[in-house]
């Protein structure tokens, strides 16, 4: 592989970064581009494990038309993003909960925890 | 007490056997409107149509005008019902609760040839009974309409024409007639009709129905239907026009009907204002294959436009909120066809009902009753309500009646449309009376969520979550219209 | 009823504009929202990217509100919700009704428009064909999908390659659908570079560029809609009709500020931006009515429009607290135009004496430009000019002009240009 173009995804600028193999540097990655630190280790990362941050919806016990918002609390390996989906399809919450409430912990061997991203009573 | 001139028959086959004096089939205006005044009489009738709500066939996609009558030869039943009809708009939509204005036309003349036509229309006028017209020169015309072209030599204007809501008073006729004893039957099609030795046997794809008479009223199938029963065929030509709606913002645009003159070419385009306040542009006209195709086509679209201009330069057609099309029931011998069939006594056509089908349609129902009358001889006039309840119009009330009602019923405090400023109460009542809506597009119809500036964007989810509550379904089987048009595929978990 | 101030619309602008009115000492506050809950549009935005700029932190739509609706709370602001203003007139009084109140008016010193945008739909584009259902805005699906709890289709195509539409494509995917193509009539993508990353490329979507859909089949529901490329009239490509089948057309094709009642109100409205003309300080040709938000001009980053909201939250309630005669006629006013290549810039005019230490013009480019400079100008003369390496219609630029610059101009114009 000679280069790689990536865009960085971590915060709105969305630096164009370029990526070419290093065998010397200590990741092994050689990243240009970038205009901040979160950006290499965002380039290094989508070249060695690219994780994701999810968001999405659960049921409601006992309410039909409403929804209850969610999100990992931290990105998640990008693989598995659909093995989550898969989990969050059998939840059911109860109320009332909160923001930040814990729903599962460490949901599909992620190291991440399923939150609740908003407050219904 | 069995009466003189019914029998009565009561076979119960796997399906069932239903007698009826009249079944109407096509519930347009022509049917609607049959239903409704033949429910004067002691009659058991049947109104039904294929599709899943009332007028979803041309009466739902047409100019909405009721003309004055001059355009129709004089000596055709076209301008003989037209100009009969005309005049009875007023009464009817009084006691329907309709929405109509009499805001008169003009027809716009360019050259010497459309002055000469316009010579022909007023004299062809005056011979059917036309009233209240007046040849105007191009300053006169520019007067009285401020926004037309400043070609204009001369306009022939009809104080008579004005502008309705069609599928509004084909619903309201519905309602009447069900009211008044009329059963309505959704989503049956006729599939083949026997003639009996004092009536028709008609097959159904939802069973099979007895009546002694049966009107056609089946707008562009009329002819499937006619050649199911009579020897004596026509055909009915689907022609179909597409049409720009643009926002109420330019709605007063043009405050009359402006017309232009027919030439060998074509009858011209039509700028008007609609009875809600929209401005419609159309329609074109075009011979199609396949009798509901309704869709709209840019090539068309592009074509309307640039004849609209010619009327009225500079239309803001960045207001445009939508654009759909109508399919025209046009009879290969070049008249209505309204008469009982020669060789089918009892089978009674009314088709070919293109323009003025709508503003003919009052006089065509009176006419039609009366052969319905001379087919029995006699029929017993019966307790009949012409009245239908009235219809709340939320954003039309004044201050004090919003907060009346909002008190009387607390479903008028919650506003679902907000584009036209439409109520919860509206639209429930719209789902419950008789001919309700049961679809997005029925309420639609009833009480207008969905036709404003977002065209349903915001009310979508909460129209479909009252229907779904009114009509005790999940909210994964309210579809938009037709039977197959479903929303929402499922739930997300 | 009296209130000091009114705050139409309790999202994330309405939110801020209390908060701030409040923090300046107002007591009477009233924020009226049609919806169920407060929060507005951020209900549905269940996505995380919210809150970068002012939180350095990613959080999601209901999150970002949460802050707002808690401040809201503790300060004791006001407010009513599954209430609908009807008309707002030019001396400040609002008639408003909800179920449980009925109707009645309210007589404000001051209001704030913040009731957001609307979505285009299929009409305002005239997407030719039959009009079976399957067809939604992406906001409208976004409100079913996130809130209700419903999926809307199987196989979707995304006409709009703006941020919502590829949210949705994101969200769509997730929940099962297959996202056939996302087609974007210009030769770029609207919507962040991030978003084609994390939305489009993660999921293989194809990004059509130079496409858009040119007719929509299907009888009853959504059968399959036809593609074509365009050139750089946007006019179709002959040949380049492709039909790709599907049961769902989503549209993200555009916002508009929704700004029915500052018209009946009388309030003049820039046809360039659909939002009221403002000054400085964010006040509308209303003595007394400010506006912010997406009212006021569609936003990409809801962190601005939180402090265009805090703006005129202060400015509203600097004028609630001005006696009658302070509330004279304003000063000198110089009047800014959007000139080659700039398709707006807000405010639409400014008060030299009024104003604080500098101005601050937000614009929007009509199209890509690199290398370039913003030169603006006043009858000839340049007052200022920055030079961008890139600039996008999509992204939202500011540019600070100190006020010192503006006291020196004899001219009441300002042309802002791109060079």
């Amino acid at each position: 592989m000679d280069k790689i173009e990536k865009t960085c995804i971590i915060c709105p600028i969305g630096c164009n970064l370029i990526i070419e193999k290093d065998p010397e540097s200590k990741d092994g990655y050689r990243v240009s581009g970038n205009k901040c630190n979160r950006g290499l280790q965002y380039a290094i990362e989508e070249m060695n494990n690219p994780t994701r941050i999810l968001t999405s919806t659960v049921k409601i016990r006992g309410v039909s038309n409403k929804m209850l918002p969610v999100r990992t609390d931290r990105a998640i390996p990008k693989d598995k993003l659909f093995q989550v989906m898969d989990v969050l399809k059998e939840l059911e919450v109860e109320l009332p909960i909160k923001a930040g409430d814990l729903i599962i912990e460490n949901i599909s061997n992620t190291n991440a925890n399923l939150i609740a991203s908003k407050s219904i009573a | 007490m069995p009466e003189k001139g019914k029998v009565w028959f009561f076979i119960f086959f796997k399906g069932g056997f239903f007698m009826y004096d009249v079944v109407i089939v096509g519930a347009g205006i022509i049917g609607t409107f049959i239903a409704r005044e033949l429910s004067r009489y002691d009659l058991k009738i049947l109104l039904l149509d294929k599709e899943n709500d009332v007028s979803n066939g041309t009466t739902k996609a047409n100019t909405a005008i009721i003309h004055a009558g001059f355009d129709a030869p004089y000596n055709s039943k076209m301008g003989y019902f037209n100009v009969r009809g005309n005049p009875m708009f007023d009464k009817i939509c009084h006691e329907l609760d309709v929405p109509f204005k009499r805001v008169g036309s003009l027809v716009l003349a360019f050259d010497e040839e459309d002055l000469r036509t316009l010579e022909k229309l007023y004299e062809n006028g005056s011979k059917s009974g036309v009233t209240q017209m007046e040849i105007l020169d191009g300053e006169e015309a520019q007067q009285i309409e401020a926004n037309i072209s400043k070609k204009v030599k001369g306009a022939l204007y009809a104080k008579t024409a004005g502008i309705i809501g069609p599928w509004e008073l084909a619903i309201a006729l519905a309602e009447n007639a069900m009211e008044n004893g009329v059963d309505l039957r959704l989503n049956t099609e006729v599939m083949d009709v026997t003639r009996l030795n004092d009536g028709y046997s008609i097959v159904t794809n939802k069973g099979n129905i007895m009546s002694k008479i049966l009107i056609n009223c089946a707008g562009v199938h009329a002819d499937k239907l006619n050649n199911m029963v009579s020897n004596n065929r026509f055909k009915i030509i689907p022609k179909k026009g597409q049409y720009f709606l643009l926002d109420k913002t330019v709605g007063n645009l043009v405050n009359k009907i402006i017309f232009q003159c027919p030439t060998d070419r074509g009858k011209g385009i039509v700028v008007t204002p609609t009875v809600h306040g929209n401005l419609i542009i159309g329609p074109d006209s075009e011979i199609i294959e396949e009798k509901e195709d309704t869709a709209t086509e840019s090539h068309r679209l592009k074509f309307i436009r640039q004849v609209a201009e010619k009327s009225v330069p500079n239309i803001p057609f960045d207001h445009v909120i939508t654009t759909f099309a109508g399919v025209r029931a046009e009879p290969d011998t070049g008249d209505f066809i309204i008469e009982e069939a020669e060789d089918s006594p009892g089978f009674i056509n009314v088709a070919g009902i293109k323009s003025p089908g709508l503003s003919a349609s009052p006089a065509i129902a009176e006419y039609v009753v009366n052969l319905v009358k001379e087919i029995y001889g006699s029929i017993k006039e019966k307790n009949f309500n012409p009245f239908r309840k009235r219809v709340i119009r939320f954003a039309k009330l004044s201050d004090e009646e919003k907060d009346e009602l909002i008190k009387k019923d607390h479903r008028y405090g919650n506003i679902i449309c907000r584009c036209e400023t439409i109520t919860e109460g509206e639209i429930i009542d719209a789902i419950h009376r008789k001919a309700g809506a049961t679809t997005v597009d029925g309420v639609k119809r009833r009480a207008r969520p969905g036709s404003g500036r977002c065209q349903g964007g915001f009310c979508l989810p909460r129209v479909m979550e009252l229907l779904a509550r009114e009509k005790n379904k999940n909210m994964e089987e309210i579809l938009k219209d037709g039977l197959g048009s479903y929303i929402l595929t499922g739930r997300t978990k | 009823m009296n209130y000091d101030l009114v705050v139409i619309g309790g999202g994330p602008a309405g939110l801020a504009a209390a908060i701030s009115a409040r923090r300046k000492g107002i007591k009477d506050i009233l924020i009226i929202e049609r919806d169920r809950e407060l929060g507005g549009i951020l209900n549905q935005c269940i996505h995380n990217g919210f809150g970068l700029h002012l939180f350095k932190k990613e959080l999601t739509g209901p999150e970002y509100a949460k802050c707002f609706i808690d401040e809201v709370r503790e300060l004791n602001i006001d407010y009513k919700l599954n209430t609908f203003v009807l008309d707002i007139d030019d001396k400040k009084e609002l008639s408003v009704i909800n179920s449980r109140d009925g109707f009645f008016k309210i007589q404000a010193k001051a209001i704030i428009l913040a009731m957001g945008c609307r979505e285009r739909p299929r009409g305002a584009i005239n997407i030719p064909g039959s009009r079976p259902s399957g067809i939604f805005t992406a906001g409208t699906a976004q409100r079913l999908i996130n809130m209700e709890g419903y999926m809307v289709g199987k196989k979707a195509v995304i006409l709009g390659s703006g941020d919502i539409g590829l949210i949705m494509a994101r969200r769509l995917t997730l929940e099962g659908a297959k996202v056939e193509a996302v087609a974007e009539i210009m030769p770029y993508p609207n919507g962040l570079n991030r978003n084609i990353v994390q939305c489009l490329e993660d999921f293989n979507i194809p990004l059509l560029l130079e496409h858009t859909v040119i007719e929509i089949k299907g009888k009853d529901r959504l059968e399959g809609v036809i593609l074509a490329k365009v050139d750089e009239n946007r006019s179709v490509i002959r040949g380049t009709e492709k039909y790709i089948e599907c049961d769902t057309l989503i549209l993200s094709v555009g916002l508009i500020p929704e700004n029915e009642l500052s018209k009946s109100a009388g309030i003049e409205i820039d046809p360039l931006t659909f939002g009221p003309i403002v000054d400085e300080s964010l006040e509308t040709s209303i003595k007394g009515i400010f506006a912010c938000g997406n009212v006021l001009h569609v936003h990409d980053l809801v962190d601005n429009v939180t402090l265009e909201a805090y703006k005129a939250g202060e400015k509203a309630a600097e004028y609630i607290k001005k006696t009658s005669k302070e509330r004279v006629l304003k000063t000198k006013k110089v009047k800014l135009y959007p000139g080659n290549g700039i398709r707006y810039v807000l405010p639409q005019y400014v008060n030299i004496d009024d104003l604080d230490n500098n101005l601050k013009l937000f614009f929007r480019v009509n199209d890509i430009y690199k290398d370039i400079e913003i030169l603006i100008e006043s009858n000839g003369r340049l007052i200022k000019k920055i030079k961008k390496n890139q600039v996008f219609p999509s992204q939202m630029e500011s540019i600070t002009l100190d006020k010192k610059l503006l006291t020196e101009l004899d001219q009441e114009e300002i042309l802002i240009n791109v060079k």
